[in-house]
């Protein structure tokens, strides 16, 4: 089935199996950036926008997407490396694998969050694990990143 | 320093963030053919027939390959240095399966659904026999698990098949009983390590095809490129030349990817019909098809005196190798390899072991390697000791820990050449407040808080055994290439050795450019394990470094006509103590091209006789609400002695890394099976590893000593960054509510069981 959506802020109308997830709906389209590891929305590393909000790519169906409106790490790109420049100078990307979906919700928090502490940074984030970096240099980056102090 | 000691971000950071394809399945072709495996339902059994019939037939299917279909000559997929240590039990598919999830059936098609639906018209008739599942009953089992007649060991490791045995280990010296008779107090205990899974979060994968000579390319995300390329030819039966391995970034791997788990399947379906194929496990097969860390049971004996010298030391050891014993021989041994060191004013050492085949799924490397579990079992008791003695636990180690200069029982003469581990306990008391808060204080509402300690050590390298080779090229623009076959797996490792070259080159780090992970254009590396690359390509690149620049010199004061004493290297010129110079471009341009014929290059192997142990000093403090037996961890101290530290924000990230692993080894990870022996945990809904919301505080401090014999004075960091957290958490708790929790993992469970026996 057809369907037509906003990607990146582009219009786009792709052709959709109805049981196809919109995570590789993406990567089928040249989206790479957008990364599956469980397949059960536990891991949060598919994070995209979907309408501004943080949404789990690999278990929405691509159908739902008819209509709404997709922003990938590659449709923000100043913004992203502007946190990732915070991110890399503490070393705690590591592997790398986890970033885009992390860094999109650390996006989102910052477009929806004023002034968090640090236990709603922890909160807001908790959803997007990471097994390289025991998450310490994340939230030093984050803070710095928020300018709301350093842990 | 210019480069070295300072936190210099990651040469691939800002591309690997923001999410640039750069790994492997990223790169893979699009028209690659999706290999699926069908798998074996029964933990032990024997295909009596199989039907494919069905799904040949189907549309877009490219081939199923069965037991029948596939080379028949035996290998290990443990990804180490040749000989290998590990016992040839596998087959790329066997006739015999040996536990849940192991391969039966090979599928390959034009899509994910084509493949999934031909595995389900695939019927196999199996014999079921009856699994060893209990590892403490494997030994002597009434089944065996490799009955095989060409079961194949490189050289002996104590296997006796018959007995399920796949790997014995002793190691001793002076007489411990006799030693244990002398000691004032002995106390011991009996420890379960579970089972971990890796749980990196880029799955396993790799893709393949053929080049335009006709070899196999296999792009993999492995940790041991090299050993992927000899095991692939080995099991394929085709030669080594044949074979190319490339490593793009890796999203991780902990251990799990120097086991070759994927690569030979989408490898013998592009040998079979010459078509590129990719294989991408999810996350159920991650957990239910591959590694874990080994399970072990662990007796542990500790005789010392009245004042806390410890006089003798005896680790009994049961590792539970699942049904292929990948690492089986070498974790064991490490066991004791990285415990009896650490104290060496013992008199008698004594370390035992077997590692037993049963039918779960197999174990492997995981970081820390044996020492992690051995580092649980020791610490646990050496804290029991420190009870029973009355003394401080802090102020026991720091009367036995060996000292620089200094050799241990079963070191063979080595002297010790660095270790602030002194200094690491007396900073980690600080940090933590020990004085104030050891053992415990009830802050009311029913809650305790207590704090718990344990030290550690690991290697760096693998004596004589390890070596890493590396080529500095100065090239034709004056820029450099530094070719390694080290393995970055997300760690840092291009950019530390990068680092190095600088630091050495005089030159900015964008003037070297680090190329790595090429088995036909890399020099030698065994890869990404037993925390080897800073401290065997570090040494190799400050070797090659420090040639390099010599040649360069040599070259630059013929151009000026002087002699080689009277120049320097510096920036980015060669000039000499009167002020003529000579730029490295120009240089570059006269050596390369036209008339030089000489481009400068320099090559360097180094391995190393000594495996200098790097050390952690961890403090847990803890809050216990006695009600509930619910534990938090409120505080994770880790002071560190890596030698030198080479980028201070990348191994920080190592260590906070590990000691979260560690972490979730004491108080959330089990790898468990149900009654059949199927894998219950196979997804993050069971398997727990930790949120941000389950790591508390971890903070790390640094205490540098100086390793002679490493790069600017490094050791390894990698993995011994992995073992406090298990006996130090299970300190605290005891030491707050009184229950001793050897079964890993600590549960609220067993600690409000624990106290109801109080």
């Amino acid at each position: 089935m057809q369907i037509t959506l906003t990607i990146n802020n582009k219009l786009v109308t792709w052709d959709v199996e109805k049981d196809e997830f919109l995570a590789d709906t993406l990567r089928a389209h040249g989206l790479l950036s957008v990364k599956k590891a469980c397949e059960t929305s536990c891991c949060g590393l598919c994070t995209v926008w979907m309408d501004e909000k943080s949404v789990l790519s690999c278990t929405i169906l691509s159908i739902r997407a008819n209509g709404k409106k997709i922003t990938t790490i590659e449709g923000v790109p100043r913004e992203a490396e502007e946190f990732a420049r915070v991110l890399t100078a503490e070393g705690s990307e590591q592997c790398g694998f986890c970033s885009p979906g992390f860094i999109m919700n650390v996006l989102a928090m910052k477009n929806e969050l004023v002034n968090p502490s640090e236990e709603e940074i922890i909160h807001y984030l908790t959803g997007n694990l990471c097994r390289c970096t025991g998450y310490m240099g994340q939230l030093r980056a984050v803070k710095t990143f928020l300018g709301v102090g350093q842990v | 320093m210019k480069r070295v000691g300072h936190s210099i971000r990651k040469i691939d950071g800002l591309m690997i963030a923001t999410g640039k394809p750069v790994y492997t399945a990223d790169l893979a072709m699009k028209n690659a053919l999706v290999v699926k495996v069908l798998r074996s339902p029964h933990a032990f059994a024997k295909i009596v027939s199989m039907d494919t019939t069905g799904a040949e037939k189907l549309e877009g299917v490219e081939c199923i390959l069965t037991y029948k279909d596939v080379p028949n000559g035996r290998f290990t997929l443990a990804g180490q240095s040749y000989p290998e240590p590990s016992p040839y039990d596998r087959l790329i598919l066997d006739e015999i399966v040996r536990y849940v999830g192991d391969e039966v059936a090979i599928i390959a098609a034009v899509d994910e659904k084509t493949a999934l639906q031909a595995m389900k018209k695939i019927k196999v008739e199996y014999e079921v026999w009856e699994p060893v599942l209990d590892f403490e009953q494997a030994l002597g089992h009434a089944s065996v698990v490799h009955p095989e007649e060409d079961l194949y060991c490189n050289f002996d490791i104590g296997l006796q098949k018959d007995r399920n045995v796949a790997s014995s280990s002793k190691e001793e010296v002076g007489d411990v009983e006799e030693e244990f008779a002398r000691c004032s107090v002995v106390v011991e205990d009996v420890y379960y390590p579970q089972a971990q899974a890796h749980a990196m979060m880029e799955t396993y994968r790799a893709f393949t095809y053929l080049d335009h000579t006709g070899r196999l390319v296999v792009v993999s995300s492995t940790q041991v490129p090299f050993h992927i390329k000899r095991q692939l030819a080995r099991a394929l039966q085709i030669p080594a030349t044949k074979v190319r391995v490339i490593k793009p970034r890796i999203g991780g791997g902990f251990g799990g990817k120097q086991t070759g788990s994927v690569e030979v399947f989408a490898g013998i379906v592009t040998l079979k019909t010459g078509k590129p194929a990719i294989i991408i496990y999810d996350r159920k097969e991650t957990f239910s098809c591959t590694t874990s860390r080994h399970a072990m049971r662990l007796k542990v004996r500790v005789g010392a005196n009245q004042d806390g010298i410890i006089r003798a030391i005896d680790i009994e050891a049961l590792s539970a190798t699942g049904a292929y014993g990948e690492h089986a021989a070498t974790v064991l041994s490490c066991v004791g390899h990285y415990t009896l060191p650490l104290y060496n004013k013992t008199k008698a050492v004594r370390f035992t072991g077997n590692a037993v085949y049963t039918n779960k799924m197999p174990a492997g490397a995981f970081r820390g390697y044996g020492a992690t579990q051995g580092t649980f079992a020791l610490e646990s008791t050496v804290n029991k000791l420190a009870e029973k003695l009355g003394l401080d636990p802090t102020e026991v180690r720091l009367k036995n820990i060996s000292k620089v200069g200094e050799t241990y029982l079963t070191g063979q003469g080595v002297l010790l050449g660095s270790s602030s581990l002194e200094r690491c306990i007396e900073k980690g008391k600080e940090l933590i407040g020990w004085k104030e808060k050891f053992p415990c204080r009830n802050i009311g509402n029913n809650k305790v808080r207590a704090v718990g300690m344990a030290i550690t050590m690991q290697g760096s390298g693998i004596a004589n055994i390890g070596t890493a080779s590396v080529e500095l090229r100065l090239n034709d623009d004056g820029y450099f290439t530094l070719l390694s076959g080290a393995t970055d797996m997300g760690t840092g490792c291009d950019t530390i050795l990068t680092q190095m070259a600088a630091e050495i080159l005089e030159v900015p780090m964008e003037n070297i450019v680090f190329n790595a992970g090429d088995t036909d254009t890399s020099p030698y590396d065994p890869g990404s394990y037993a925390s080897s690359t800073t401290y065997l390509a570090g040494t190799a690149v400050v070797k090659a470094a420090e040639e390099l620049k010599q040649k360069i010199m040599d070259q630059g004061a013929k151009f000026l006509g002087v002699s080689s004493q009277d120049v320097e290297m510096n920036g980015l010129v060669v000039r000499t103590f009167r002020g003529q110079e000579i730029s490295l471009a120009k240089i570059a341009e006269l050596t390369v091209l036209g008339t030089g014929k000489l481009q400068l290059v320099s090559y360097v192997t180094h391995g190393s006789e000594i495996s200098p142990p790097p050390y952690v000093a961890g403090f847990a403090e803890v809050e216990v609400d006695q009600e509930t037996g619910k534990v938090e961890l409120i505080d994770y101290v880790a002071v560190v002695d890596c030698g030198t530290v080479i980028n201070p924000n990348l191994a920080r990230i190592q260590v906070e890394g590990g000691i979260a692993q560690g972490i979730g080894m004491a108080l959330y990870e089990e790898v468990t099976y149900n009654e059949r022996g199927k894998m219950a945990t196979n997804s993050f809904m069971q398997y727990k590893i930790p949120c941000r919301k389950d790591v508390g505080k971890v903070r790390v401090a640094f205490e540098e000593s100086f390793e002679p014999s490493g790069p600017f004075g490094a050791k390894s960091i990698g993995e011994v960054v992995a073992n406090t957290p298990p006996p130090a958490i299970v300190h605290a708790v005891y030491n707050a509510v009184g229950v001793r929790i050897n079964h890993l993992p600590i549960t609220p469970e067993k600690i409000y069981m624990g106290m109801q026996k109080l």
